[in-house]
């Protein structure tokens, strides 16, 4: 079970206002699905729009690093810069 | 500096500091840059663009100008096809295509002076400009809105009937020109200030400024009969110029080639496009090359400056210097369209502080002026502006000197930021230290001036990179790198490459391939050229390495764990082999004996890029009669992890600091009462030059390399923009005696605040 925890209030507009909850997911394309399953739009939304900070490491796209039972995933804006 | 702690590390090439391989094409005028190309038969293109803030098109007619001999495209907003838009991964954030074709060329409405609105295309830059004038444009003027907290007051023009504030529950039931409102934070913020020693408080502003890149935009596009087009341009990146273009003109990628010119600068403003959709747009019209050249008017008036800002910030500290809680409210400039950097802001503003409690909201408001662009470390340096200066002021208060006040309170490895990310391989103590070691920081200031510090910080992104590595026939290599030099990446992928092969410097060239010619990339920008796309450069290096030890294996008849490649020579280490080493010219030589040409191409998405830490130091004097600034001494220190190549390295601390200096001191939109802008040229915008600066001094500090990185290389070009906005106001404020909170410090401000206004 990954803690995932948000802070985008993009997010909170498509989980009712909820910044943090459980998923059971394995590898960050697992998180995706399971993230639309509960909440219609995100998986979507984290696919195209979001990087992950996976227990601290921020991710982009990296849809095989696998989650650990217990870690900490963080949804946050896609990072680019000038 | 290095502190000691790191394995001594043994490169030939990495950390050198070998001749530009592009100086020489660039001094003597031989680079080809976006304006440079011409093609037979190719046709001038002009925009035409709105002389009104704000306004509905009723009609255009083209009818005359299209009667006009010379005359051979005419086009509007009609011409696109975006279709149903989506987003593309652009500088800042991912662009909404819809906005980015309505930018390019106007829909129904005009939002900013110099809009586009139409465009021709025609056999002499006279016609064209005749032909613009023929075009009759009917506007219904509306009443338009610039400052960005005068956006947000209630009855202040709204900009899109259908923008309803995202991050707001329940949904707003009324259309505001606050496109999104972001928020974070952590902690009990409410009873850390009920229990604080001291807190500090102030609202702070800062003007929008521009990228200033020497170059243009311009570009060349050629629709060809078969459908297969081909655009010549300056970009930040082929494959973002190919992916936006075919969107909004929709076509399939595999119709469109984009071939990179060289570029005169960017600094994020060239991660997205303006005339390249338009030129291709005139070019199937006509069926004729077009090129179309901005001018620096129209640089100015129609392409991304980044976001001035209005920002209330208050701190609680303990008595002893501990920040224990912050506050701060960001309201960030977006132009016509929704997508300023201010949640890259709030992601920023404290990334250097390890505060317990925090409270941020950041409001992205659209107005009057042209859409933002990416610039430097987008959204990080107004941010730090206002950070920066209550630190200062937290400083002056406690009487505790400024660089103990930041280690007292600065990040170190393990501590959670608040977007989420765990720091990891930061080195910001030990730039402050290193600063407050450095002969600048000990030295007696002169009668009249007065010294600021501030520091900064930046993510720096990885992503998806492709590069590859060929051994020439004489066994020398080429490297063929996806993304645009913009900041001398040409040297430090060659130097990768040639330190991974083990060849001399000389014997191993990059170039930049068009969107044909090398798997996809993601564009020069993030700060993440050097670390990602050198990681893929390393890779097919290693690769090349590997085929090269089992070529020489098979020529031995030995096992290839018997193989050391050295300094580019592979050595048989097996006792019973009698044979002399074979080199890398001999090995390129006989490729075709032992399986043909030796080469390798690796396409990757790269993971683990660290951020980077950046501490300035400025001093400077003013003039009591005229007010103005001048800096006499700057010295800007950066957490670099390895510089590969550390002159540019250098020169990336160097520029980061001059544009600071410049948008603290002298730049800015200045906009009159009909919403127009009054500074459009470079006379009139003041940008610092060489004579307004001196020699500014670096320190780039090697204490943590990231292990992410083959050769440890960090991003560095973003952070050393960050600091010298504080840095420089810390300064001026110690010397009139009063904090000051609206930049730019113009001569006027700066003697308003002297009372002699």
């Amino acid at each position: 079970m990954a803690r995932v925890v948000s802070i985008s209030s993009k997010v909170r507009d498509l989980t009712g206002g909820l910044d943090a909850f459980d998923v059971e997911a394995a590898t960050v394309r697992g998180l995706i699905r399971a993230l639309e399953a509960k909440f219609p739009g995100l998986g979507d939304l984290v696919e195209n729009e979001m990087s992950l900070a996976i227990d601290g490491e921020i991710h982009q796209d990296a849809m095989l690093e696998p989650l650990s039972p217990g870690s900490e995933v963080v949804l946050i804006p896609r990072i680019s810069g000038g | 500096m290095s502190d000691g702690n790191q394995p001594p590390v043994d490169f030939k090439v990495v950390g050198q500091r070998p001749i530009r391989p592009d100086g020489v094409d660039k001094v003597t005028g031989r680079a080809q840059f976006g304006a440079d190309f011409h093609l037979p038969g190719m046709l001038t293109g002009r925009i035409k663009r709105s002389p009104h803030a704000h306004a509905r098109i009723v009609s255009i007619d083209a009818s005359a100008a299209e009667k006009l001999p010379g005359v051979k495209a005419i086009v509007t907003g009609v011409d696109l096809d975006v279709g149903a838009g989506g987003d593309i991964e652009a500088g800042e954030h991912a662009a909404a295509m819809k906005d980015v074709a309505a930018n390019v060329l106007a829909g129904d409405k005009v939002f900013y002076q110099g809009h586009a609105v139409a465009a021709v295309a025609a056999t002499s830059p006279e016609v064209a400009a005749e032909a613009l004038d023929l075009i009759v444009v009917t506007y219904e003027i509306l009443p338009h809105v610039i400052d960005v907290d005068e956006a947000m007051m209630p009855g202040a023009p709204v900009l899109h009937d259908d923008m309803y504030t995202k991050g707001v529950t329940p949904k707003p039931a009324k259309p505001s020109n606050v496109a999104q409102r972001h928020v974070m934070g952590r902690g009990d913020v409410k009873a850390a200030f009920a229990s604080a020693g001291v807190v500090i408080e102030g609202r702070y502003t800062t003007a929008a400024v521009h990228q200033g890149y020497i170059e243009p935009h311009a570009c060349v596009a050629s629709w060809g009969a078969d459908g297969q087009s081909t655009i010549w341009c300056s970009s930040q990146g082929q494959f973002l110029v190919r992916a936006m273009t075919a969107r909004i003109l929709n076509l399939p990628l595999s119709d469109l080639k984009v071939i990179p010119a060289e570029i005169g600068g960017g600094f994020g403003g060239k991660t997205t496009v303006y005339l390249e959709p338009v030129a291709l747009a005139l070019s199937r019209k006509c069926g004729r090359p077009v090129k179309l050249v901005m001018s620096r008017e129209e640089v100015f008036l129609a392409s991304g400056p980044t976001s001035g800002a209005s920002m209330d910030i208050k701190l609680a500290a303990t008595k002893d210097g501990k920040i224990t809680a912050a506050e701060m409210e960001l309201r960030y400039q977006a132009g016509a369209f929704a997508g300023s950097p201010v949640n890259l802001g709030c992601m920023t503003a404290f990334a250097c502080y390890d505060v317990e409690n925090l409270a941020l909201v950041g409001l992205d408001v659209v107005s009057n002026r042209p859409k933002v662009a990416a610039y430097r470390a987008p959204g990080a340096p107004m941010a730090a502006f206002a950070v920066e200066s209550a630190i200062d002021d937290l400083a002056r208060k406690l009487d505790m000197d400024p660089i103990d006040l930041r280690i007292l309170n600065a990040v170190k490895d393990g501590a959670k930021t608040v977007y989420g990310a765990t720091v990891r391989y930061s080195a910001f103590i030990e730039t402050l230290e290193a600063v407050k070691a450095h002969p600048h920081y000990k030295a007696k200031l002169k009668p009249g001036q007065a010294r600021g510090v501030a520091a900064g910080f930046w993510f720096n992104i990885g992503g998806e990179s492709s590069a590859a590595v060929h051994v020439d026939e004489d066994g020398g290599a080429t490297v063929v790198s996806s993304n645009p030099d913009i900041g001398g990446s040409r040297a430090s992928m060659a130097m990768m490459a040639a330190e991974t092969l083990g060849l001399p410097i000389e014997r191993v060239r990059c170039t930049i391939a068009d969107t044909t010619s090398i798997g996809f990339s993601g564009s020069t920008g993030g700060s993440r050229v050097t670390f990602a796309t050198g990681m893929a450069v390393v890779e097919a290096a290693q690769k090349v390495v590997a085929d090269l030890k089992r070529r020489a294996a098979q020529t031995w008849e030995c096992d290839i764990a018997h193989v050391e490649w050295r300094d580019g020579v592979a050595t048989c280490l097996d006792p019973s082999k009698n044979v002399k080493p074979l080199s890398m010219k001999v090995l390129a030589s006989k490729s075709a004996k032992t399986g043909g040409p030796i080469a390798a191409e690796v396409s990757l998405n790269a993971q683990g890029a660290a951020a980077g830490y950046g501490v300035h130091v400025c001093d400077l004097e003013i003039d009591a009669e005229t007010g103005r600034t001048t800096v006499v001494r700057y010295t800007a220190a950066q957490d670099v992890g390895r510089a590969i190549h550390p002159a540019y390295v250098e020169g990336q601390l160097q520029g980061g600091a001059a544009q600071g200096v410049g948008w603290a001191l002298n730049e800015e939109y200045v906009y009159n009462k009909q919403g127009l802008l009054d500074n459009a040229s470079f006379l009139d915008y003041r940008m610092p030059v060489a004579s307004d600066l001196p020699m500014i001094d670096t320190i780039l500090v090697e204490a943590k390399p990231n292990p992410r990185h083959p050769y440890g290389a960090k991003g560095v070009g973003e952070v050393p923009i960050v600091p010298p906005l504080a840095a420089v106001s810390n300064a001026v404020s110690a010397l009139v005696g009063k904090r000051m909170t609206a930049l730019p410090l113009s001569p006027v401000s700066v003697l308003a605040a002297m009372g002699k206004g």
